[in-house]
Formats: structure tokens, sequence, C-alpha cells
């Protein structure tokens, strides 16, 4: 400190800096930080009121006990929870063989056709759409001509959520794998596709799992989409999924927007978490990748 | 939560989501008697082991889901014209009868501590009152220190039972109201915010300060919601309850309309409550006849032993002779038996 | 990749690998044909959506023409339905979003590439991604509960307060009743929302210019804000554009957070504090009622939303250079 001290005081003598120069510099860096604090604040606000108000919910009758109807005490979250995991299960399910399948398509056989480029600038369009446009394209091809509601129908609205998801990061891995192993492999004599699945695959597996996770965490939180489609449920759900299906995303919508406290409660105990798992996701393909490079 | 106790709720859940009785009944629509809906679908579930899955998305959505035949039955407090349950095929008929309350949210006001006539709520909900402090309101309540704060209006944004029976009584009360706005589940809201459901409405008259807003009475009551008293139409200020909707009900003629759609407004006696309404069911008569079996036994149920459940809530159960009519036309045109 | 071929059908012609080599072409075309057929989905999903918004909104589009654009009323009695005040509500709460987001994302990308000491530029980042990573019901809450009270009581009424009777101020800036809710606050929360997400993009692209091109401006004296200015912006500003733009595609759609707060009346209004609705919050709050024509000029609605994004979205992948972010 002591050695800086003379340095410090003689800075603005020997700086040639205009003070108009100095006076934009500084005011870019002090607006640099205070918008970056207000960011970090406001993450902090969203996350301490979850702890606040959520936690202060939590307990076991959450996991265990169905939600309660209008101006009831008691009851849980046990229902939409599990609900949630089926559609989002059902939504990866559908997604993860045909995003991964369609990267590799993107990364190995299309590369720079004029197809490839197009795709890719599709699944890129995709990828930004808002959700609730998904809601009303599979609520017109599922809901509709089928009479109900469905967990089906939710399920494939989350797929189509998550697959471009899944398709971009694929495709970004898969190239991120050396030439060299490829021609290895083809070098033994094994045709195209041996080599994709077992040499480019397993080269790019930590990061196709990124991809996967980053997709589930986009759809777990997906509220619009199911207003249409797999609505939701007071009680459990029909395990062959025809009819509404509860789910967390909804249930917090109605419980949220209305005036019960227990529902409330309810509402905050399911954002605590719906977003603490999502985060735990984000978090989790950060690990991964970083342990990758 | 340790994992181990999380897998085992896991497992439990699972076993118990398998279990999930197959015969459930769907029921889709108003938000006016869904607290009386789930509280008897409680009790239903505990006799006959069969659910109630009621979705409390407005009557709007109940007419448009029973038409589009995506639930077993639709729920609404619009009673539907002869004409339309014809071209549609529906049979409708009434399941209980409940009151619509002004819920206000002002400093220093307590439930039933400000009176309010038909016309000065028509002038609020037209945007020409906009003061809590106007000398319409002061000078209907000598004694109340009201706030100098705008009046915040809230409505329905859905397609709502409960708006129709609110735009009809201001209708009735106020010509401007009539000519200008009318009276419909869903109206062109000269100004205020939308609340989704009487849900919504309830919960943003709670938590916006000066608001005022209409709900079905057991929303306000459940939530400890302040209300006004509105003056009926004998110029008398009954309090909300029971025996002022049931006054509202005395002289109904039930048969004076296809399907028991009665309108309960503005009913002359010094007791009756002057926003009360029916709320009613709608089912299709070319559906599965399992389904609409089980619905009918569900409402049949409710008609036998419900009764106690309704009043407690402060809904009004349907008079025994309306409930044999019902039951009546249900054999004739769904070959019901009780 | 087309020497692996060739070397099979040799080895066939020998017979000896015959058997071990034949089912592998088929299943190696196979594997072709399903990643092919994957890939086109892509594209047929788009053109599902685009399909299906265009044939569910064709009778309203017909029945109302161009005066559905236009017209403001949305009347279920009558039967007549205008996207006017939904379309204005939606470009309204963008351009609030777009305001204040892109300072705010412009200063958080120049904080971590530029200023951020080494150790604290992890755990930022890791702090502005999870912020995107926010489920957008959760911003809805928030600003329902936490949000909402404090712009009503906080920004509206005094501000109301002091513009009253103002010319052109007095109209966009008074609320007649201050409940907190309303346009101006929907574009807020979708400010908090979108920033976060273009600060990423925009942090990587500024990453991404070559560190040589900075040092030589420092060391020829340049301030940071010199260096923004005259180096990183014109390097990367195209991008920077694209990396906005995906933000504002984001801010047209969103749904859940917008339907929370903005109030959800179906009027114009010259005044930000008043209620509105956008084209999302409006399909959110009455598709599950809508029938016959109200249920088609919905779907115009999102017919309309849909290409507009569309448009939007496609100048931001033009602009945006592909880096590895989503």
């Amino acid at each position: 400190m002591q050695a800086d001290q003379p340095l410090y005081v003689a800075k603005p003598f020997v700086s040639r800096v205009r003070p108009s120069r100095r006076a934009s510099d500084r005011a870019l860096k002090i607006l640099s930080m205070l918008f970056t604090a207000l960011g970090i604040f406001v993450l902090f606000w969203i996350l301490g009121m979850l702890l606040v108000k959520g936690v202060s919910a939590l307990s076991i009758d959450v996991f265990t006990k169905i939600t309660p109807g209008p101006g009831t005490e008691g009851g849980g979250l046990a229902n939409p929870l599990i609900g949630s995991i089926v559609l989002t299960a059902l939504g990866m399910l559908i997604a993860t063989p045909i995003g991964v399948l369609a990267g590799t398509y993107l990364a190995e056989y299309g590369k720079a056709s004029k197809i490839a480029d197009v795709i890719r600038f599709i699944n890129d369009i995709l990828l930004s759409a808002p959700s609730i446009l998904i809601g009303l394209f599979v609520y017109t091809l599922l809901v509709a001509p089928f009479g109900g509601y469905s967990g089906w129908a939710g399920g494939v609205a989350l797929a189509i959520i998550a697959l471009p998801v899944i398709v971009r990061t694929t495709e970004d891995m898969m190239r991120l794998v050396p030439g060299q192993l490829r021609e290895a492999g083809a070098a033994l004599g094994a045709p195209p596709s041996v080599v994709i699945r077992h040499v480019t695959w397993r080269a790019a597996r930590a990061g196709m799992l990124t991809g996967v996770l980053l997709a589930m965490a986009r759809i777990a939180g997906e509220t619009a989409p199911l207003l249409f489609t797999a609505l939701n449920n007071n009680f459990w759900f029909e395990p062959s999924l025809m009819g509404g299906v509860s789910n967390l995303p909804v249930t917090i919508y109605q419980f949220a927007s209305a005036p019960y406290d227990n529902w409330q409660a309810l509402a905050w105990a399911g954002s605590l978490i719906i977003t603490f798992a999502i985060l735990g996701l984000s978090i989790a393909t950060r690990l991964i990748l970083s342990k990758g490079h | 939560m340790k994992p181990m106790n999380f897998l085992a709720a896991a497992g439990f859940l699972a076993a118990s989501a398998i279990s999930a009785s197959a015969a459930d009944i769907t029921g889709a629509g108003a938000t006016f008697p869904f607290p009386l809906y789930a509280k008897w679908a409680e009790a239903y579930k505990a006799s006959a082991n069969i659910g109630l899955n009621y979705q409390s998305i407005g009557s709007g959505g109940g007419i448009r889901q029973i038409k589009a035949k995506t639930v077993d039955f639709g729920a609404s407090d619009m009673p539907l014209k002869g004409d339309e349950l014809k071209t549609d095929g529906l049979i409708q008929f009434p399941s209980a009868m409940g009151g619509i309350v002004p819920a206000i949210n002002v400093q220093g006001v307590g439930a039933g501590g400000l009176k309010l006539t038909g016309a000065v709520l028509a002038d609020i909900y037209l945007g020409k009152i906009t003061k809590w402090n106007d000398k319409a309101i002061a000078g209907l309540n000598s004694g109340v220190t009201l706030p100098d704060a705008a009046i915040n209006v809230v409505y329905r944004s859905d397609g709502s039972g409960t708006s129709f029976v609110w735009t009809d009584y201001l209708s009735r009360v106020s010509d401007e109201w009539k000519s200008k706005i009318g009276a419909n589940t869903s109206v062109s809201w000269p100004v205020g915010v939308g609340g989704k459901g009487n849900e919504g409405v309830s919960a943003s008259v709670k938590q916006v300060p000066n608001s005022i807003g209409y709900v079905e009475y057991a929303y306000a009551k459940q939530n400890k919601l302040a209300f006004a008293l509105v003056a009926n139409k004998d110029g008398k200020y009954p309090a909300p309850e029971n025996k002022a909707f049931q006054a509202a009900a005395a002289n109904a003629d039930w048969n004076a309309a296809p399907g028991f759609g009665i309108i309960l407004n503005n009913q002359p006696g010094d007791e009756a409550w002057p926003i009360t309404s029916a709320t009613f069911i709608l089912i299709r008569k070319d559906g599965d006849a399992a389904k609409n079996q089980a619905a009918l036994k569900f409402f049949d149920w409710a008609y036998s032993n419900g009764d106690k459940i309704a009043t407690d809530l402060d809904y009004v159960p349907l008079p025994t002779n309306v409930k044999a009519a019902i039951r009546q036309t249900w054999g004739q045109e769904l070959k019901f038996t009780h | 990749m087309s020497a692996a071929p060739l070397a099979m059908t040799e080895a066939t012609e020998s017979g000896q690998l015959s058997r071990r080599t034949k089912p592998s072409t088929t299943s190696d075309r196979l594997f072709e044909y399903a990643s092919r057929g994957s890939a086109l989905i892509v594209l047929v999903l788009l053109a599902g959506i685009m399909l299906s918004m265009v044939i569910g909104g064709w009778p309203a589009f017909r029945q109302f023409g161009v005066g559905f654009l236009t017209s403001s009323v949305w009347d279920t009695q009558s039967d007549q339905y205008g996207a006017w005040p939904a379309i204005a509500g939606t470009l309204t709460t963008a351009a609030i979003a777009m305001i204040v987001g892109i300072p705010l994302s412009l200063g958080i990308a120049i904080f971590l590439t530029q200023l951020a000491p080494a150790w604290m530029k992890r755990p930022v980042s890791t702090a502005v991604e999870l912020l995107a990573a926010v489920p957008s019901i959760i911003y809805g809450m928030w600003g329902l509960f936490v949000f909402v009270p404090l712009v009503g009581a906080y920004v509206q009424t005094p501000v109301s307060k002091i513009v009253e009777g103002l010319p052109l101020v007095g109209t966009i800036l008074y609320a007649r009743a201050p409940s907190g809710l309303g346009v101006l606050t929907a574009g807020l929360i979708l400010a908090f929302m979108i920033t976060p997400f273009i600060a990423s993009i925009t942090r990587d692209m500024l990453d991404q210019i070559p560190s040589v091109l900075r040092e030589s401006a420092y060391g020829v004296g340049c301030t940071t804000w010199e260096v923004v200015r005259h180096v990183l912006l014109p390097q990367a500003g195209v991008s920077i554009i694209g990396a906005t733009m995906l933000g504002l595609g984001r801010a047209l759609g969103e749904t859940m957070a917008v339907t929370f707060v903005i109030g959800n009346a179906n009027r114009l209004s010259a005044s930000v504090f008043d209620p509105g609705s956008t084209i999302a919050s409006r399909v959110a709050n009455e598709f599950n009622e809508a029938l016959g024509m109200q249920l088609s000029a919905l779907i115009a609605l999102g017919c309309i939303l849909f290409f507009v994004t569309f448009v939007v979205l496609c100048c931001a992948r033009l602009l945006v250079a592909r880096v590895g972010k989503i």
C-alpha cells in the first residue's frame, strides 16, 4: 500500500489523458459495475425470495400428499411433481434420439451442404420460437382432433422445445472431436456408422450429455405450452396419460394467482423445487463442460 | 431432504399414481361454484372412491369445452338459451345457488363496512367515479373515513358467468351501463385490470390497495376479504349470507326458461341479496353413456348428501321440488335411474 | 470418410468378410437415413407450426382482412375481433425491455470481459447464466408479489402526481389507478429476463475478439471507454445487434411473466402505467374458452406473433456469428 501511495498521487499528473476522456471512461466503468451489481442483486433477490417463502412451506407432505382443494388446509404437490417428472421424461424420450441423430447428420453427413445449412438455420429459429406457439401447434395437432387434453400432447410439446437444444449441442460437440480419431476408425475398416457410434459419440459423450441436461432445464419450467396440451389435474392422472395430467408449472400458475394462503404457500414451495432443480441442472452442465476442457 | 427419503417418497408416489382410479369424472368451467365442487368432490371420493377432476377455467371455458367434447360436463353460471341447448345437443340443469359480493380493499373498512347502490357500482365500473372519497360514495357512508385514493377496479379477464351475472345486474340498475356495455360473459370494460377466475379477482383485490372486484361470496369469506353491502330493490342493505341469497331465490319461476335457466338478480323483498345467481351444469346428450351416468351419479349424490357442505360455504342448495324436477329430466333425456 | 465404403466393397469381393459386412452396409445406410430423417423433422416442425397458424387463423384473416391488424375492437358479443391493442402491447413491452435491457446487458458484458478481475469472472458469469435459466413463471411470481407493489407505491403514484395535467408526459406517465400492474411493469420484468441472455451472448462475442487488438489499443494509451468505443464495438457490433435481436425475439413471445403483471386489459391506452395485453398474454388468457371466430382470431394473433418473431430471429441469426451459446 505504502509503495503505491506516491504512484497513486502522481497518476493524474503523469497521465496525459484529457479530463473529458477520463470522465467518459470513468462513467463507463462505474455503469458497468453498477449494472453487473444490479444483475447479481436481482438474482439473489429472486433466489432469496424463493428461499424465504418456499422453505417455510416445504415439508414431507409436499412430496407425499396431493393438491388440496380451494380453501382447504394441508395437502401437497405429489401429483404435479410426479406429473411433471413424467411429462419431462416423455419429452426427453421423444426429443433425445431425434435430436442426437439430427445433430449427428449435421456434423457428419450434412456438413457444409445447402440442406444442412438450411436445417441449421431453421433449428436456430426453433430454438427461440415463442413456446406458446408450440402449445398452439400441438393443440391443433394432437388435442383438437382427439377431443381432449392429454399427457401425450404435453410431452410432445415439451419435446419440440427440447429438440433444437439437443440438435445444436450434439452438432457442436461432435465437431469438436478431432478428425484423426475418425480416420483411425475408418482405417480399421469400420463403416461410417460404426465410427460415428463407437468413436465420435464416445469422444463427444460428455458434451452431448450437457445438451440433454440443458434441454431438460429448458423444459422443466415451461408453462405456456402445457396450458393447451396437458392442462392440469387436481388428482392423480391416469397412467395411460389420457386426460389432463397434473404438472408443476401450471399448478404454480393457478395457485400463485389465487387468494388462498395455503395455495400460495404451495406455489412458493413448488417454485423453489423447480427453480433449484433447473439451476442444479445448469450448474451440472457447466461442471461437465469444464471437466471436459 | 436426504436422497434415501426422496427415493422412498418417489417410490410411494409411483405406487399411489398407479393405483389412481381410472373412472374419474372430468369437468371444467365456472369458477363461481369451484369451492363447492371441490368440497363435494372430496366427500364423494371418500364415499364412492371416484374422483372429480374439475378445472376451474371460467364459464366461457366450460361452455367451450363441453361443446368441443373434451370434458364429461361443462359448468356455467350463465344459463344457455333454449335454441343453443338444442343445436349443441346439451342438457342443462342447476347445481346450487350463490351470491356475488363487491369485495373491497380499503384501509380501515371491514366486511360490510361500506354501503353502495347499484347505480354507484355501475358508475365505478364505468370509470365515472374514480376516487374512494367521491361524494357519491361518501354520501351513502356518513361516519366512514374514506381515503383520497384512486379506485382500482378489478374485473374478470376470462369469459365468466360471474361477469355475466354482475353485468346483468348493472344493466338492470343503470341505463347507461345497459346501452354502453351490456351483459355478457366478457364485455369491453372501460377501466380496470383483469384477473383470471374468481380466484384471480380475489387475489388482486387482496393484493392491490384501494381496489374493488366482484366475487362469489365463498371466495370473500374463505379469504377474509372485506366487502361492500349493496342496496337491494327495496332499498334495504341485507348482509350477504345464506338467508339473503335464499330470499332472492324465493319467488323464482324455475320453469320459465328451458334448462331451468333463471336469473335471480335484483329480486324484490327486504331480505333479498340483489346479486344472486344459480350455477349450471351442461351435459351432452350424445356423450359417452357410461361417463354421463357417472357425472349424473355425482350430482345425484350431491343433491342427496351435499346440502350441508353447500350451506357451510354459504351456497344455497336447490329446493327439493327443483331437485325432483331435475332428476325427472335426467330420466327422460339421459335414461338416468336414481 | 469416403474411403471406408470403398474398402468395404473390396472386402466383400474376397468373400471372407462378406457375412460381417453385408448387414453393416445395410445398417450403415439405415443409420444415415435415420439421421437424415431426424434432421428433416426440424424442417417439418417449423413448416407445421407455420401451416397450423395460417390455416387456423385463416377464417379471421378472411373475415376481417387488413382491418384485423388495425381494429381495436375485441368483442365476443358481436364476434368482432381486432388485433391492434395486443400488437401495440407486444411492441410497447418489447420496446421498454430493449431500452432498459440493452444498456444493462452491454454493461455486464463489458464488465465481464474488460474490467472484472480474474477471480471474479467465473462466479459472476455463472450468476448471469443462472439468471438466464430461471423459468419465466418465477419471474412472473417475483414480479407480481415483489415488484408490482414497489412499482405501484414508489413509481406510479409519485410520478402520476408530478405529471398530472402536463402535456404529453401527463398522458404517457399517468396512472388512472396506480395498482402497480401495467405495461411498464411488464416491460421491466421482460428487461430483467432478457438482460442475462443478451449479456452472456455478448460476452462470448467480445471474448472472441483477438486480444492483440485490445492490447495494442491499451498500449497506445487508450482508456477502456475508447477501447470499447473504437475497437470492440466496430469489431463485434454486428454480432451484438444480432444478440439483442435474439433477446427481442424472446421478449416478443414471452407469456407467463407478462400475464402475471400486465393487468390483462383489452383496450388501448396512451399511458404505459395503464394495464394492457400482449399477443401471448391474450392467447394464454382466452384460448381455453374460445370457440369459432374467437378461436380463429386468437390463432391469427399467434400467426402474427409467429411471423414477427420469425423475421426478427432470421435477422438475428444472419447477424450473429454462431457461437457456442444458445
